[in-house]
């Protein structure tokens, strides 16, 4: 009793410190609306659509009989309304039912294919920023130059080509003709099922397994689809960089600090460049987020085994548990992706703090 | 897939250019197979459950059964497996089986005749999508105890049926994959909540067959490994590793690299630009599914004898195999696929306007509207863009309704569409797998319901048909069974109203080193423990 008083009377919470607790609850509860709102919507969608779980299962040969029992054994009989809150208080729970197809855990086939798209994402969207970043600020500084002129081509053929066609002419000449990197798939068949998985990504697999034989085969294998994502999202990030950039070079602050005789390597980076950082942010936590969750061309050419390619699969082959499933994991990973996004806000602008 | 499908056909036609000469550089190793196919469908190892294409290739390599065809022999029929012998009785509705001696489960356990009638009973009990293959014979979950039995100490298993059939129908059905002999001892040691250890078998294997499972990642791959021990001799490809690869222009692009042996998916491009490649050879096979067309008679002017026999000659078989179906469908009129028992190869139907419209006008009819109802597959749309142009030359107006398997099926199993574009693929190998559901019809009403049977689908009350199919499945002499079924199937041509127009031929891409690999043509999977390189 006494510890209740001292704790509900006795002590109030300094105002900065609630401040943050109600920022925290209110961030939460956003976070829990914007998820009910997506599994309400993914859900009516998947039930809604023209496709039938039922015959999947049972075979369009089947008998009535076999079919309504089908039919009633997934729940289908019962009102929408029911079968959102079945679904919901399992998802809850993390489990995201089992796939029709296979008979397996939902949760474990994510588990499974979400690292090698995270593994293939990531390494796309570093090679994007860190190519696209430099060439967008170049292009904006030489504007109207030879080098802004490629950087425009370039941008151009990343946004205009498909990415079916990029890819199988990379297979084409970088591995059918050429032979310098490895074929579809994430390892050479002689490497599979050796190195423990611990994080599901190849690379960090066999590189924390000190197998290095194994993660330079890995390596082999994801450099091409790992550089058309990254080609991708060069072309998105080095445009928007390049737009940021001309809008902060035009700007008085720029003018002042070059009259006053600073140099331009110091006027670029530690002026414009600066104050670009919190929209570039946003431009890449959006590029990554699309290479997330949409690189199934690239998955199937590559015969990638991630999560596009799952839902992809899944949607065809009407099973809604799995594209329920892969859907929210990746609507999921969104909604995180911009709350890192917030956080980073907050540590380069210091008006946000 | 369509959008997706019909963008990589387009780069596929890109790709056709380039590809042309590629060198080989890499080759698998000697004592291992790897092979490039879609293996998407997988949904369960179990053979009591499985019932997709490739399930049924990896369930063939790791299963044996009492009776099974011989892989560089199909033509010969089904012949003896883990039983060496069998026995009819005088009724003959009691088969015995003398199991085959000194064969082992891959766990160690001898294969007993208690472990061949435990798998069989299992299938009943479980009773899963193709339980039916043995349940038509009269077997239910409270019967099998009586009706599947065995000796172990005389090595027999005897089934007896609920009435007398044909010994080539049961034994045929007992060559598919619900026929895979499973180790009881192993299997009931991972039994959960009394499921016959079900869910352990969708990603296990216990079996006696040539290979047993590695694994299987769903989407991704299946491998196995050689049993040492195979009583037919330990097969020379130690390891076959099956890779899900989607796009057929990245299995060419495999195969003619050397990392791959075999591409099991390759579109009629990619098969014309590898059949030129360097070390390559390219192989074709018949398999069981066939194209067909059905109209309902329900509707008075298609029920008409002379206008269902019209519609037969305003099909251009030629043309279509000739250009969009070339290499992956073959003419073919008949029910029965060929390879199968009592197959014919009469194909009297071409494109034939002046006699259509003869038949026709002898019907009074001048001019027709019809729905077809056609499922969102590439060939079927292309299949149905054609007939539209034929048919209308006979003053027949053609409205096609694409859709979705749920949409168009739903509406063809309540007997709603004019026309069908349809797909069938036999359930088993016997030639009462087509024979029952295109030309056996006991009950036409609507209340029936008999949603399985093409020939209710099309309201079709097949005219003393259905008498003679049940008579064929019965017939003990399988000579006089053949030719019951080519009898049927020549009334069937001529009076139905299904329009039965080709046969699925797969094309393959292999290594010119492998030698032996038959994918089972019409009537079973693929085989592995044959191929040497």
């Amino acid at each position: 009793m006494a510890l209740a008083e001292k704790n509900g009377s006795g002590r109030r919470l300094p105002p900065h410190s609630r401040g943050i607790l109600i920022k925290t609850a209110k961030t939460l509860l956003t976070i829990a609306v914007t998820m009910l709102g997506l599994l309400f919507v993914t859900f009516t969608i998947g039930r809604v659509m023209p496709i039938d779980p039922v015959l999947s299962i049972v075979g369009e040969r089947a008998s009535k009989e076999t079919y309504d029992a089908a039919f009633e054994a997934l729940g289908l009989d019962k009102p929408l309304i029911v079968q959102f809150f079945y679904y919901l208080s399992d998802v809850v729970r993390g489990d995201f039912g089992d796939s029709l197809l296979n008979a397996r855990p939902v949760s474990e086939d994510i588990k499974r294919v979400f690292p090698a798209t995270m593994e293939l994402a990531t390494l796309g969207t570093l090679l994007g920023v860190f190519l696209g970043v430099p060439l967008g600020v170049i292009a904006a500084v030489k504007r109207g130059t030879w080098i802004d002129q490629v950087a425009r081509v370039l941008a151009l053929v990343g946004y205009s080509m498909p990415i079916f066609w990029m890819g199988l002419m990379g297979l084409l000449i970088f591995y059918g003709i050429l032979g310098w990197v490895g074929g579809p798939g994430r390892l050479d068949i002689f490497y599979e099922d050796i190195v423990p998985q611990r994080s599901g990504m190849i690379l960090l697999d066999s590189a924390l397994a000190g197998e290095w034989t194994i993660f330079r085969n890995a390596l082999s294998h994801i450099v091409l689809p790992a550089s058309l994502l990254g080609y991708y999202s060069l072309a998105y990030v080095s445009r928007m960089t390049r737009s940021f950039m001309l809008e902060q070079l035009s700007s008085e602050y720029v003018t002042t600090a070059r009259v006053k005789g600073l140099p331009e390597r110091t006027v670029i980076w530690r002026h414009a460049f600066k104050n670009i950082r919190v929209q570039l942010i946003t431009v890449i936590v959006l590029s990554y987020a699309n290479l997330l969750e949409g690189s199934v061309l690239t998955e199937i050419i590559f015969s990638w085994p991630g999560i596009g390619s799952y839902i992809t699969t899944a949607l065809l082959s009407a099973d809604m548990n799995a594209v329920l499933g892969g859907t929210v994991v990746v609507g999921l990973v969104f909604i995180l992706l911009n709350i890192l996004s917030d956080l980073l806000y907050k540590v380069f602008d210091p008006r946000a703090k | 897939m369509t959008i997706i499908g019909k963008l990589a056909t387009s780069a596929a036609l890109a790709l056709t250019m380039g590809l042309s000469s590629l060198p080989a550089w890499a080759e698998t190793p000697a004592n291992m197979l790897v092979l490039a196919n879609r293996i998407d469908d997988i949904t369960t190892i179990d053979p009591a459950e499985s019932f997709e294409f490739a399930g049924s290739d990896v369930n063939r390599n790791i299963y044996g059964r009492l009776v099974n065809f011989d892989p560089l022999d199909l033509a010969a029929g089904y012949g003896p497996d883990l039983a060496e012998s069998w026995e009819v009785s005088e009724d003959g509705m009691t088969i015995t089986f003398k199991m085959r001696e000194g064969v082992s489960f891959h766990s160690g356990n001898p294969v007993r005749a208690e472990d061949a009638a435990w798998s069989l009973q299992r299938v009943v009990i479980l009773n899963k999508t193709p339980a039916f293959i043995l349940t038509q014979f009269g077997f239910t979950a409270d019967n099998v105890g009586e009706t599947i039995t065995f000796d172990n100490d005389a090595g027999t298993v005897s089934i007896t049926t609920d009435k007398r059939y044909a010994t080539s129908f049961v034994l045929n059905c007992l060559t598919a994959t619900i026929g895979g002999i499973v180790d009881k001892e192993t299997v009931m040691a991972n039994e959960v909540d009394g499921d016959m250890g079900n869910t352990w078998l969708k990603t296990n294997s216990a079996g006696s067959g040539a290979y047993s499972l590695v694994s299987w990642k769903p989407n991704e791959s299946v491998t196995l490994q050689s049993n040492p021990d195979f009583y037919l001799g330990a097969p020379a490809m130690e390891r076959v590793v099956v890779r899900h690869v989607q796009e057929s222009a990245t299995q060419r692009l495999m195969l003619e690299r050397g990392d791959i042996d075999v591409a099991r998916n390759l579109n009629p491009e990619d098969i014309a630009g590898a059949s030129e490649a360097e070390g390559v050879a390219i192989d074709s096979e018949m398999r069981g599914r066939l194209m067909y067309l059905s109209f309902s008679q329900k509707n008075p002017i298609l029920a008409k004898p002379e206008v269902r026999q019209a519609l037969k000659y305003l099909v251009d078989y030629q043309g279509m195999q000739d250009s969009f179906l070339n290499g992956q469908y073959v003419i073919h009129q008949n029910f029965l696929p060929r390879t199968y028992l009592g197959a014919v190869d009469d194909n009297p139907f071409n494109l034939d306007i002046e006699k259509a419209k003869a038949l026709l006008a002898e019907a009074g009819v001048e001019s027709l509207e019809i729905e077809a109802g056609v499922r969102e597959a590439q060939e079927r749309i292309e299949i149905a863009q054609a007939l539209q142009a034929t048919f209308a030359k006979a003053g027949i107006k053609i409205n096609i309704t694409v859709g979705t398997a749920k949409q168009i099926l739903a509406r063809y199993r309540a007997r709603e569409l004019d026309m069908y574009v349809g797909a069938w693929g036999p359930d088993y190998p016997d030639p009462h797998t087509n024979a029952g559901t295109f030309a056996y019809n006991p009950d036409n009403s609507d209340e029936a319901g008999a949603t399985g049977l093409l020939a209710w689908r099309n309201s079709w009350d097949t005219g003393g048909l259905t008498e003679k199919v049940a008579a064929a499945v019965v017939e003990g002499d399988r000579d006089l069974r053949a030719q019951m079924y080519v009898d049927i199937q020549a009334e069937f041509r001529e009076t139905s109203p299904f329009v039965v127009m080709f046969q699925k031929v797969e094309q393959t891409g292999r290594a010119e080193n492998v030698a032996n690999l038959t994918l089972g043509g019409a009537i079973t999977a693929v085989s592995y423990w044959p191929v040497t390189k």
